[in-house]
Parts: C-alpha cells; sequence; structure tokens
C-alpha cells in the first residue's frame, strides 16, 4: 500500500464555542482521489483550509509528505488549492494568473512561458491567454484556476467545491475532466463536496463526515453496500430505512420485528432483543401478492414516478412510512392503491447498529 | 445586423436619453454653464473700477506666467502633492485595519474619522490656531517637558499649514480606499498566499493593484481640494504664505480682479481634467470609487 501523502492526527478545530473538527485521523495516501463528503457546516471544508494553511488546528498535527506543517504559513506549504469561486486575480490575464506562482519563485520567463502554455493546453485553454477572467465563462475560469494551481507541480492538490456554480451539465463534463486530468498526472487530489453522486463519480476513496465527525471512510462502493450508520445510508445515493428490534439470530440469518411486520435481514455480531436499523436500496426492494418466507410487510402502491432511466414506485407502509422502490422498467401488474407484500434479497439489506438514543 | 437587434438598440437608446435628459439639463444649466463663463471671462479685459469688460485679451494668462505666480502655483502644488502623499501612506494602513474589522467595529471606527468632518471648518481651524498659539497648550507642553527654552512660533508658517491640510482631508482618502479595501476578497489573498506570495508580495501584487481605484480616487478627493483650499491656507497660514486659493479668492473679492481669478480657476480645472485624463488611461472611470 502506498504511504500516506497527508496525515491528520487527532485534529481540532474550535471557533470559539463551536467544535467544528472533532478529533479528526486521516491518512491521504499518495496518488488516490480522496474526497470529503458531507452536509454544509459539516467541517469539511475546514478540514481541507486546514491541510492548505489558511485555517490553524487547534489541537492535533497535520503531516505533509512526512513533514509537521502546522507552523508553516500557506506559502510555504507544497499543496495547492483551487477555490469555490475560483479566485482568479482579476487585474491579470490568463496567462498572467497562470504565471503567478513561477513568477514568484523567479522561474526565468522563457520556462515560464514554456509552462503555462503546457498548462493552458492540459486544460484546453489554449489561446486564451490575453483574456482577462472576466472575459471567461464559468468553466473557463475554473479550467484556468485548475492550471494555475497545478503549473506549481504540487505533490496534493486541494479542491475546495470546484463545480459548485457551474450548471448541471458542464459540472458532470468537469467531473470527468478531472477524474482523468487525476489519473494522467498522478497527483493525489483532496477534493471537498456536498454531492454525493459527484463524490460517487470521481473518487477513488469518500470519507463521510458529519458534525466534524469523519462516520465512514471507504471505495464509494463500500460505502454504498455497506453504509456503517444510518446517516451514511441515507446520504450515499437513496435508501429505505426501517427501525425494528431484533427477534431471532440465526448464524448470520437476522429475522427482525418491524412496527408492520416481520422482515430478514443478514449481519454479525447483533443479538436478540437489539434495536437495529435496517437499510435496503430501492434496486433491491420487490414486491409480490403472496407473502414471501420470513416477511410480513404489507404496503400500498401509492404512486410511480417514470425518472427516463428508472420507474420509481412509492409504497406506503401502514404507519405511514413510504418506500421507494425502483425498476428499469414499470411492472405493468401494478395500479396504484394495490396491496403488496414487501421482501428482498436479505444478504442485500444492511442492519446498522442503532446508537444510544438515537430514533 | 438583422432588423431584430436592430430594433433593441432603437428600444434601448430612448429611454436612456429620457432618464439622462434632467440630469443633463441640470448638470448644464448648474455645472456647464457656470464654468462656460469661468473660462469666457479668463479671456476679458478687467474692468478699471473691478467688474469684467467684454474686450478680448491674453493678458490674465499672461500674467499668470510672471515669476511671482509660476512660485505660488508651484508651491501650492507642493504642498497639494505632498499633502496627498501623507494622506495616501496614513490613510491606507488605517483603511486597511478598519475594512479587516467586523462591519459593526468597522463603522464606529469611520464615525469617529467622520464627526471631525461634521464640525464647522472654522471651528476646527481655530481650534488648532489656539493649539499652537505662541502661548498655547503646545508650546506650554513643550517648555514644561524642556525639549524647548522659548515659545515655538507655529502659527502661519508652511508647517502648520501642511498640518491643518492634511488632518482635513485625511478622512476624504480614507473613505475611499476603505471602500475598495473593503471589496476585496480575502479569497483573492488565499490564493496568493497559496501560490508562495509571502505578505509583502502578496501586497505589491494583489492587493494594491485591486485597490488602485480607492487609491486613486483618494487622490483626486485630495490633491484638487488642497490645491484649491484657501481657508486653511488663509487662516493657518495667516495670509503670509500665498497658494492659488487665497489669490482666486482675493482676485474675486478685494483685489476685484475677475479675469484673472477665472485664469488660475481654468488653471484648477486643467489640472484636474489631466489627472482625470491620465487615470482614465490606466482603469476604467467606472471603478473609481465615488463617495
Amino acid at each position: 500500500m502506498p504511504d500516506a501523502i497527508v496525515s491528520l492526527q487527532h485534529v481540532d478545530k474550535w471557533y470559539g464555542e463551536n467544535h467544528v473538527v472533532k478529533d479528526l485521523n486521516l491518512d491521504i495516501l499518495e496518488g488516490e482521489f480522496l474526497t470529503l463528503l458531507g452536509p454544509s457546516g459539516c467541517g469539511k471544508t475546514t478540514t481541507l483550509r486546514m491541510i492548505a494553511g489558511f485555517e490553524d488546528a487547534t489541537s492535533g498535527t497535520i503531516t505533509v509528505q512526512g513533514e509537521r506543517v502546522e507552523e508553516k504559513e500557506p506559502y510555504q506549504r507544497d499543496v495547492n488549492t483551487v477555490f469555490q469561486n475560483y479566485s482568479l486575480f482579476p487585474h491579470l490575464t490568463v496567462y498572467d494568473n497562470v504565471a503567478y506562482g513561477p513568477s514568484i519563485k523567479k522561474v526565468p520567463k522563457a520556462e515560464i512561458r514554456k509552462r503555462v502554455t503546457e498548462m493552458l493546453h492540459l486544460v484546453q485553454m489554449d489561446g486564451y491567454e490575453k483574456r482577462k477572467p472576466e472575459a471567461l465563462s464559468g468553466g473557463q475560469k475554473q479550467r484556468v484556476a485548475i492550471a494555475r494551481a497545478l503549473i506549481n507541480n504540487p505533490r496534493v492538490l486541494l479542491l475546495d467545491e470546484p463545480l459548485g456554480a457551474l450548471d448541471l451539465k458542464l459540472r458532470k463534463q468537469m467531473q470527468i475532466e478531472l477524474k482523468r486530468l487525476q489519473k494522467k498526472l498522478g497527483i493525489t487530489f483532496v477534493y471537498v463536496t456536498h454531492d454525493q453522486e459527484e463524490a460517487m463519480t470521481m473518487s477513488d476513496r469518500i470519507a463521510v463526515i458529519r458534525n466534524g465527525v469523519i462516520l465512514q471512510i471507504g471505495a464509494p462502493m463500500e460505502i454504498y453496500d455497506r453504509p456503517n450508520c444510518r446517516f451514511v445510508a441515507d446520504f450515499i445515493g437513496e435508501s429505505n430505512v426501517l427501525s425494528g428490534t431484533v427477534r431471532r439470530v440465526n448464524g448470520t440469518s437476522l429475522s427482525v420485528e418491524t412496527p408492520d411486520g416481520m422482515v430478514l435481514t443478514h449481519g454479525d455480531g447483533f443479538r436478540e432483543g437489539e434495536d437495529i436499523y435496517i437499510s435496503i436500496r430501492p434496486e433491491y426492494l420487490s414486491v409480490q401478492e403472496k407473502p414471501h418466507e420470513g416477511f410480513t410487510l404489507r404496503a400500498r402502491v401509492k404512486d410511480f414516478i417514470y425518472m427516463g432511466t428508472v420507474v420509481k414506485t412509492s409504497l406506503d407502509l401502514p404507519n405511514g412510512q413510504e418506500l421507494k422502490l425502483s425498476r428499469f422498467e414499470a411492472d405493468s401488474s401494478l395500479r396504484e392503491g394495490d396491496e403488496r407484500f414487501v421482501w428482498w434479497e436479505p444478504e442485500k439489506s444492511i442492519p446498522i447498529h442503532r446508537e444510544e438514543g438515537e430514533r | 445586423m438583422n432588423g431584430a437587434s436592430t430594433a433593441k438598440k432603437r428600444h434601448n437608446r430612448l429611454p436612456a436619453i429620457a432618464q439622462a435628459g434632467p440630469v443633463s439639463l441640470w448638470m448644464i444649466l448648474f455645472v456647464t454653464i457656470p464654468m462656460l463663463f469661468i473660462i469666457f471671462i479668463s479671456f476679458m479685459t478687467r474692468g478699471s473700477f473691478g467688474g469684467v469688460e467684454y474686450t478680448p485679451t491674453l493678458t490674465s494668462y499672461e500674467t499668470l506666467a510672471d515669476v511671482i505666480y509660476l512660485n505660488v502655483i508651484l508651491k501650492s502644488l507642493r504642498v497639494a502633492l505632498v499633502t496627498t502623499v501623507v494622506c495616501l501612506l496614513l490613510g491606507y494602513p488605517f483603511a486597511y485595519y478598519i475594512a479587516r474589522k467586523p462591519a459593526d467595529v468597522a463603522s464606529r471606527l469611520i464615525m469617529l474619522l467622520m464627526i471631525p468632518l461634521w464640525t464647522n471648518s472654522l471651528m476646527r481651524l481655530n481650534a488648532w490656531m489656539l493649539l499652537f498659539q505662541t502661548n498655547g497648550p503646545v508650546n506650554k507642553a513643550l517648555l514644561g517637558l524642556g525639549f524647548v527654552e522659548k515659545p515655538v512660533t507655529f502659527l502661519y508658517t508652511d508647517g502648520l499649514v501642511l498640518l491643518g491640510l492634511i488632518t482635513n482631508f485625511l478622512p476624504f482618502a480614507v473613505l475611499p480606499m476603505y471602500s475598495s479595501i473593503e471589496k476585496l476578497q480575502t479569497a483573492m489573498l488565499e490564493a496568493s498566499a497559496d501560490l508562495g506570495a509571502k505578505p509583502s508580495v502578496t501586497f505589491f501584487r494583489v492587493t494594491l493593484p485591486l485597490t488602485f481605484p480607492g487609491i486613486f480616487s483618494a487622490i483626486i478627493l485630495t490633491f484638487i481640494p488642497a490645491l484649491g483650499t484657501y481657508t486653511i491656507t488663509d487662516m493657518l497660514g495667516g495670509g503670509k504664505v500665498l497658494y492659488i486659493g487665497n489669490i482666486i479668492k482675493n482676485q474675486f473679492g478685494t483685489i476685484r480682479n475677475w479675469p484673472l481669478g477665472a485664469a488660475l480657476s481654468v488653471l484648477l480645472l486643467l489640472v484636474t481634467a489631466l489627472l482625470i485624463f491620465v487615470y482614465s488611461r490606466f482603469a476604467k472611470i467606472e471603478d473609481m470609487e465615488v463617495l
């Protein structure tokens, strides 16, 4: 396994009374695309800014390439940042913006010229040298911002919601471009976003953060398939979450009583009588007319939503909770108002321990 | 050009004229016409008993070329320049300091800056005179502390005039610069630091260029009034040291040589126009901070 290029150990950040980052431990590996994912205010941007040096950690250590950086000013750190609102210098041309870093390091003019040309080519902005940032579109600005950061040959590139201001189509396109760029250059990307789809598309690993704590870290599929808590299950993709009590444990097979009936799930380390959540993805949910063995959950078909590639069916449980089922094709036997039994392959559902006091 | 865009253009032009109409009228009535009149009489002859005789002549401008007047003009320019430079050097750090404070603190600090401005200027000037007169508090303090053996003459010196000018125009320098600095996003400074620039490098390559509109407004708002002022120079200079402003005032007042006063005014006008022309060469005029 490659070594950690950035490492945060027991990092805490307080803003006055606000504890925004709590005892954070994170190893970012050489050459990976790591995404810090979480809702706004979760501490993800603060974490990124602490790596960049714009914020000081209240306590803990941060190392970049094995070197402690807490005492270093941003201009002394070998990381570069792509900012949320591009932050291009409005008084400089595209060329001078990209040349800013090397010109400060007193790189010879001819060398700067060569590298700026290379970088602008890399981000497909050849020929825009003389433009001012105000004459660029959002996507073009972002490309220049990326070139301006990459020209310094950083080992780690920090990206703070860089696509947040772009429209959906352009965002999708830039996601793919960014991912390709990262693979091509082999640079470590640390990417901050609140968009789980974006995180899933681009990342090698995702760290899901809430209230200043990393809840789960892992490959996108791993987090999608095995969320370790209700929040992650809800936040990543769509999920149906049922609460219930374990009634019988038979090896890894669990029989769980929900307020609306019995269901089966599959997992280790659960005991009889324990209150748990079960997370089940909409694509794994099934309905049929007769009860499936081990399941006594009944639901009423509420409506269908056609979303292009998939059809989403909403089902109401007797207690009012809504379940979502998605299929590539509509089930022609189903009508609104039909009563059906709900079931799933127990292996496809995820039992989640319930925290003390969690409902 | 296709029909639609032509129609659009025409549509845009009409309201623009309609909107600008009253303003233009106002400007023509109260600015352009008086200004043209000043230029006009600067080319006329001085009446024997004051007033203006409408015989064209260049006498006034020939008088301006006289060494005495040239010296006054140069001296006024020099004093205005020093005032402006000092106001910028003092004002910029102060403006920066205010701009980086939270909004409520900043507005309180600006208030402190504005209070002297709201005080009657004659009162302010009299206060300076009282402070610096021969047996005033400043001299007493200097004597008491043993810095000097006999009272220093402050009144009616160039130094006191300069002090009066600087204190008077400092707020006009601070406000536009504050407004510019306040608009400067911290993200710009962070981006610069991120790209390896030390704070001093960031200051000269990012902060200063991006706040230039405020600096230039500060120059215009201090240099031009400082060049034309007469109350400050009159009272603190005691009429002993002559500046353009005093001469203009005297020509229109006691001496009653209107054409000469007008010619001096035209000169001030030209300096102003020159400054604005220089600015427009460097930056867009609409970027200028006007308060």
